[in-house]
């Protein structure tokens, strides 16, 4: 059997990937690689991870059967992978640690991250408090707006939250506005960055502090039922939560892995973030060559998905390359299918999901329809909806 | 030889520096970009550096990004930027034009079309932010195959044995960046630059220009000290910003003339 092994030692993924940076980040990315490289095995260090992911985490998370939804549904059994269990609400947590983990090897006192919905940024911003490092996350002045809680946890927690007035004012110009940060304080500071993007080695970072999930969940599917499910869906923005659930399956036969863009308002209208499912060209963005949405000059489109996380021009380039060798699919959800999977979890299973995470289950309720009841749908349900409680309201013109 | 080699041959003869302004394409206004150039060549630069706009500018301070925002309100893209420097070269057959601009544009157009369009057009250097040598050897060929210069910038934080990589790739000059930051950052160390700069000299004989930091006539004639050429982006960013219509060409030479008085008084 063919062994999966990416990406390269330069960061590619076939054509994606790689290190697509001004000169003054490239020493940078050569110490964090080769730091990287020196811990991803190493004993102490892991072990150290793995205490935390236990104790301040709360994993492993369950992976629970979601029977009454499944029934109403009709056809394959529902599981759901409970991220929305983890500290802090969701799967960056796990990312987080990792790499705040790292930051202490590094001498670094200083970490800074972007953040769209601000889950990232709270992650972070939690975990540098229990590390006592400075904490600064970058957020689109859009998403200050409209993630107001978050922004309020994140100064709880000690954090500086910076709005980013340039461009769209979204995800993507918070990124770019923590790289020049990162240019500019480069030897006291480490970039945390929040999804399997930016460049070599963050893809192959984040993808392996996430994969607890996809490690748990073959564990936990076999003791359950002594199988493996027939499909595990997982929504995309960046793709970390859904790297971090396929990457340990990749290998395994007879699973498929089916990544869910947000579709918006329809692919059709051009207004939606699935640069993967409306067949974008291929770009370079943020450090690496993926898929890309963009115009014909080149330059970034705006996007728009009801899910702040989701609301992402690009995708991490390891979700390009697993398209291109058809290992995973990608499909896409948009905002009204998500909120009608949002609202039936709530009501059917007394979960309240992120909205996020309500685009992987509306494809999984779509996908499990087709399917026989003794098949298994495996979702992960990346994070949960409190934060998006005061979005949802506004939607059913609700003032809290 | 090529323009660029020509005119850093020539100003050695004479015992002079190379004056490099920036500005972004279409910045105000597509119109200004021709009056422009031509104006900054009347008022003493000998090589510009023509920023091709983008919608996300990373290695770009707020100055710039203005730019970029201004000038992509007014659909600049980088076929527009090749056309106007083809419309510069009907008069002007002796300045060389870079490009600096980022990736994803000349990703977009295919790289093998850029390049045939830019040497149609008349441009002399690409350098483009987000390609470092490791990751555009192809590019770099098409560009020679073409006789288009390869500009790389180097950082203060470039390792001795990346210089060795990077000079070898890089033809026309080498562009030193002053600090670790973005375009128009901070102050630059002058007593820092000097002993990178004269590491670098001791890796290439290609031309250095140093740029990143020069925000005024002072920094200028120090760094002329130093370098074969003085490279100013968000200081005449920041002239074009502040001007209207009517005073925007004889702002922009009015600091021209500064900077190449203090240039020539080394
Ligand atoms: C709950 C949740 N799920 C998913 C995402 C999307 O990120 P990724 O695709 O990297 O998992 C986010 C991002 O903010 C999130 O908060």
């Amino acid at each position: 059997m063919q062994v999966y092994d990416m990406p390269d030692k330069h960061g590619h993924f076939g054509p994606f990937g790689g290190i697509f940076v001004a000169e003054t980040l490239v020493e940078a990315l050569e110490e964090l690689r080769l730091m990287y490289e020196k811990y991803r095995h190493d004993p102490e260090f892991l072990a150290e991870f793995a205490y935390d992911l236990k104790h301040f985490v709360g994993r492993p998370s369950p992976i629970y059967h979601a029977k009454r939804l499944s029934d109403k549904i009709g056809g394959a059994q529902i599981y759901l992978k409970r991220e929305d269990l983890n500290h802090t609400g969701a799967h960056k947590i796990n990312n987080t640690i990792g790499q705040a983990l790292l930051a202490k090897r590094m001498g670094k006192p200083r970490v800074i991250a972007e953040t769209g919905a601000g889950q990232h940024g709270v992650a972070t911003a939690t975990i540098a408090a229990r590390l006592g490092l400075e904490c600064v996350v970058y957020m689109g002045a859009e998403d200050v707006k409209r993630q107001a809680p978050n922004v309020f946890r994140m100064k709880l927690l000690g954090a500086t939250v910076i709005p980013v007035e340039s461009g769209s004012k979204t995800l993507k110009d918070a990124l770019n506005e923590a790289m020049r940060d990162w240019v500019t304080n480069i030897s006291n500071t480490f970039y945390i960055i929040g999804t399997v993007a930016g460049p070599h080695p963050y893809p192959m970072m984040v993808r392996d502090f996430q994969a607890v999930i996809g490690i748990e969940a073959k564990q936990q599917m076999q003791e359950m039922m002594g199988r493996q499910p027939d499909a595990v869906v997982a929504c995309v923005g960046g793709g970390s939560n859904a790297m971090g659930i396929f990457y340990p399956y990749i290998d395994v036969e007879g699973v498929r892995l089916i990544g869910v863009e947000a579709a918006g308002h329809g692919l059709e209208t051009g207004s939606h973030a699935a640069p993967l499912t409306a067949n974008s060209p291929i770009g370079v963005l943020h450090g690496n060559r993926t898929y890309l949405m963009q115009d014909e000059d080149g330059n970034i489109v705006e996007t728009h998905s009801i899910s702040a996380g989701l609301d992402y021009p690009g995708v991490g380039p390891e979700h390009a390359w697993l398209k291109d060798i058809k290992r995973a699919e990608y499909v896409a959800i948009t905002d009204d299918e998500a909120m009608h999977a949002f609202h039936q979890l709530c009501r059917t299973e007394g979960i309240i999901p992120a909205m996020e995470s309500s685009h992987a289950l509306a494809y999984g309720e779509k996908l499990a329809r087709t399917m026989s009841p003794d098949q298994v749908v495996l979702v992960n349900l990346s994070g949960r909806g409190d934060k998006d409680i005061n979005t949802v309201a506004k939607l059913s013109n609700i003032t809290l | 030889m090529s323009r660029i080699q020509s005119v850093f041959a020539e100003l050695k003869a004479q015992g002079k520096k190379a004056l490099i302004p920036y500005f972004t394409a279409g910045d105000p206004h597509p119109d200004q970009t021709v009056p422009l150039l031509h104006a900054l060549v009347d008022s003493g630069a000998d090589v510009i550096e023509l920023g091709v706009p983008f919608s996300d500018p990373m290695a770009d301070g707020p100055v710039i990004q203005r730019a970029s925002e201004r000038a992509l309100m007014h659909k600049m893209g980088l076929r527009k930027v090749l056309a106007m420097v083809k419309d510069f070269r009907e008069t002007n057959q002796k300045t060389p034009i870079v490009l600096m601009g980022y990736a994803n544009p000349i990703e977009a157009m295919g790289v093998l079309q850029f390049v045939n369009l830019a040497k149609e057009a008349g441009v002399d250097g690409v350098l483009t932010v987000d390609y470092p040598p490791e990751e555009c050897e192809d590019f770099n060929k098409q560009l020679a195959a073409a006789g288009i210069d390869s500009i790389f910038l180097l950082s203060p934080t470039t390792e001795p044995s990346r210089t060795e990589l990077i000079v070898k790739q890089a033809t026309g000059f080498l562009y030193y960046v002053s600090l670790k930051g973005v375009t128009g950052a901070g102050n630059l160390d002058i007593v820092e630059v000097k002993k990178r700069v004269a590491e670098i000299r001791g890796s290439t004989d290609l031309p250095i220009g140093v740029g990143f930091g020069v925000k005024d006539a002072e920094t200028a004639r120090e760094v002329s000290a130093i370098a074969d050429a003085v490279v100013v982006g968000s200081r005449m960013v920041l002239a074009i910003e502040q001007s209207d219509e009517h005073n925007l060409i004889p702002n922009v030479q009015a600091l021209m003339k500064e900077l190449r008085t203090a240039i020539d008084s080394v």
